[in-house]
């Protein structure tokens, strides 16, 4: 609070006080629930408009993203689902392969969109910083009720952001599951934003009306008014000098914006644009080498044991209707090998195109009698955890370029890649592409 | 109907969207409470107002306050803005910058997380030198265009 603001008298609304408003005391508590304790001359009703509506377009990309990734995992096969399949929403697919870089650009999208739409997020909670301190609190039921849809909004929207930067940058400070904690919050989000713009639109396109949908942006410092006063108390009642315009606000934010992604897309881009993105997690690589691009889990984090991967000991097996094989990476090799360029990438937003060489997950299939099974369960060394294992569908693992890749760019894989065999399929999610594969199970449902 | 519309302070509508909502975003609340090792889930949610409402925004505000005593008329964007980009970057990238997740980090990339504070700190200095130099060039092209010439550079 600043000097001289003490003693404020409270909105007169005199005698027409009515319903919730009776609850609380007319005169607000001292400081922020006091209108003149907001001094901002930027804050109203269009500055809002203008950030929120930013802010939605970015939204609208992360969730859209975010939920066609829970789709790409096709949680409704095996063991695929990390959310109850049971309680999930209905709003999976069968995920395909083609393009091939589906799932690069869309999880891409996702977090990158996502990290720049943090600075709009951050000015649109600013702008409507008031209304947390609005008094009374609320008059009518219809305003509590808003307040409470408002409170579950802000509160998903900030942790969405909070959880899915943890996740990307490895710090778990959490002891919930990554993975349902920020999808059921996604819900939470969808369902709150719904509401939120089913009630706000009209305040918005009204604002637009008014005052025009860009027209304050023309204005320079020196002209650069607050807004007429509005019914939410967003104006300010005693506004300071203003210290920057509104397209100031605007660039700051989009500078944010722009800044969040040369830090980061790089990653997800690749190439010389990896080491540019000057604080991607994965923007380093262990060498210049075939192998050199980014490992999600090393051979040793992963708890391979060295033995079962040795030449004389590693055996795939493979199963099916038409019986059993086992084969040693020699008879892998000896089989169809075909190279394709494939994308492979992470949900955390990275990827990396790669060349890989290695035997059609279509031809193991007839190897086992299995060409017309409805899907394959494939198994890796890895002894624990839960993508040690995933079921790809049957579209998936009949797609010509589906392989077990055995070798990248010419080289035989390295172990952190998944030496002896690691399973690639165009457009499916980083981690279902199984490293250090032990079997396949081709199998139908009854 | 209007009895309803008084008592409840808008079309009953209003309320029919909200009960629905509610009702998804509770059902969704249930899964995540529900699901194994939810132990602190409420605790991040309301946690997460808590922390920007009354932690983040106070502060950022309050620091903006005293760099526009600092730096008052034109100086103040020029301070703000690299200071706030910083903080941006600082706020996002803080787990990496400050070392929170080497650990996992090695584990899973078997590379160690390295340069990141430096590099933080680098474009830090040059989104300041950047701001100077702005300062500066615009400062002058001022000054040739009225006499006497701004100060604070």
């Amino acid at each position: 609070m600043q000097p001289g603001e003490r003693a404020v008298p409270a909105d007169d609304e005199g005698s027409e006080r009515r319903g919730l408003a009776r609850l609380f005391p007319q005169t607000p508590p001292p400081g922020p629930f006091r209108r003149t304790f907001w001094s901002s001359p930027l804050r109203g009703p269009w500055l809002t408009s203008i950030l929120g509506t930013i802010l939605l377009g970015g939204v609208v990309v992360v969730a859209t993203t975010g939920f066609l990734s829970h789709a790409a995992y096709n949680p409704s096969l095996g063991m695929n689902a990390i959310v109850d399949p049971g309680r999930d929403l209905p709003l999976t697919f069968d995920w395909p392969t083609s393009p091939s870089w589906l799932y690069a650009v869309s999880q891409g999208l996702h977090v990158n969109i996502g990290l720049a739409t943090i600075p709009f997020l951050l000015a649109k909670l600013w702008s409507v910083i008031p209304r947390l301190f609005a008094w009374p609190p609320a008059s009518t039921p219809a305003q509590a009720i808003e307040r409470t849809a408002v409170a579950l909004l802000v509160s998903s929207a900030v942790f969405l952001f909070a959880t899915g930067v943890a996740n990307i940058l490895y710090w778990y400070p959490f002891k919930f599951n990554f993975v349902v904690a920020h999808y059921w919050a996604a819900a939470v989000f969808v369902a709150a934003l719904a509401v939120h713009l089913a009630v706000k639109t009209p305040v918005i396109l009204r604002a637009y009306r008014t005052r025009g949908a860009l027209a304050p942006l023309r204005a320079d410092l020196a002209s650069t008014e607050r807004e007429p006063e509005d019914s939410d108390g967003l104006v300010a009642e005693k506004p300071a000098d203003p210290t920057i315009t509104r397209r100031g606000v605007l660039a700051f934010a989009g500078g944010g914006a722009l800044l969040l992604l040369v830090a980061n897309a790089g990653q997800s881009i690749g190439g010389p644009l990896r080491s540019l993105a000057f604080l991607a997690p994965r923007r380093q690589v262990a060498d210049d080498g075939p192998n050199g691009f980014p490992v999600n889990k090393t051979f040793r984090g992963a708890g391979v044991p060295e033995q079962a991967v040795g030449a004389g000991t590693y055996r795939l097996m493979l199963r099916g209707d038409g019986g059993e094989r086992e084969l040693s990476r020699q008879d892998l090799l000896a089989l169809t090998q075909r190279t394709q360029s494939l994308p492979i990438a992470c949900v955390e937003g990275w990827s990396t195109t790669q060349s890989w060489s290695g035997v059609p997950l279509s031809e193991l299939a007839r190897l086992v009698g299995a060409e017309e099974a409805d899907e394959v369960f494939v198994e890796s060394l890895q002894p624990r955890g839960v993508l040690r294992e995933s079921t790809l569908s049957r579209d998936q693992f009949r797609d010509e370029r589906s392989l077990l890749a055995l070798r990248v760019n010419g080289s035989d894989l390295s172990l952190d890649h998944g030496f002896p065999a690691r399973v690639i399929v165009p457009a499916l999610p980083g981690v279902h592409n199984t490293k250090w594969v032990a079997a396949m199970t081709f199998r139908s449902r009854a | 109907m209007t009895l309803l519309r008084r008592g409840y302070g808008t079309t009953p509508l209003h309320l029919v969207a909200h009960v629905a909502a509610f009702a998804l975003a509770a059902y969704a609340l249930l899964q995540i409470v529900d699901a194994r090792r939810a132990d602190n889930i409420v605790l991040w949610l309301v946690g997460a107002v808590i922390l920007h409402d009354f932690v983040l925004l106070p502060l950022y505000s309050g620091l903006d306050r005293a760099a526009r005593r600092v730096a008052a008329g034109r100086t103040t964007n020029f301070l703000r803005v690299p200071a706030g980009l910083s903080a941006l970057l600082l706020l996002v990238y803080f787990p990496l910058i400050l070392g929170r997740s080497e650990r996992t980090y090695e584990t899973l990339s078997g590379l160690s997380p390295s340069g990141y504070l430096g590099r933080w700190l680098l474009v830090t200095g040059l989104l300041f030198a950047g701001s100077a130099i702005v300062f500066v060039i615009t400062g002058s092209r001022r000054a040739s265009r009225s006499a006497p010439p701004a100060q604070g550079a």
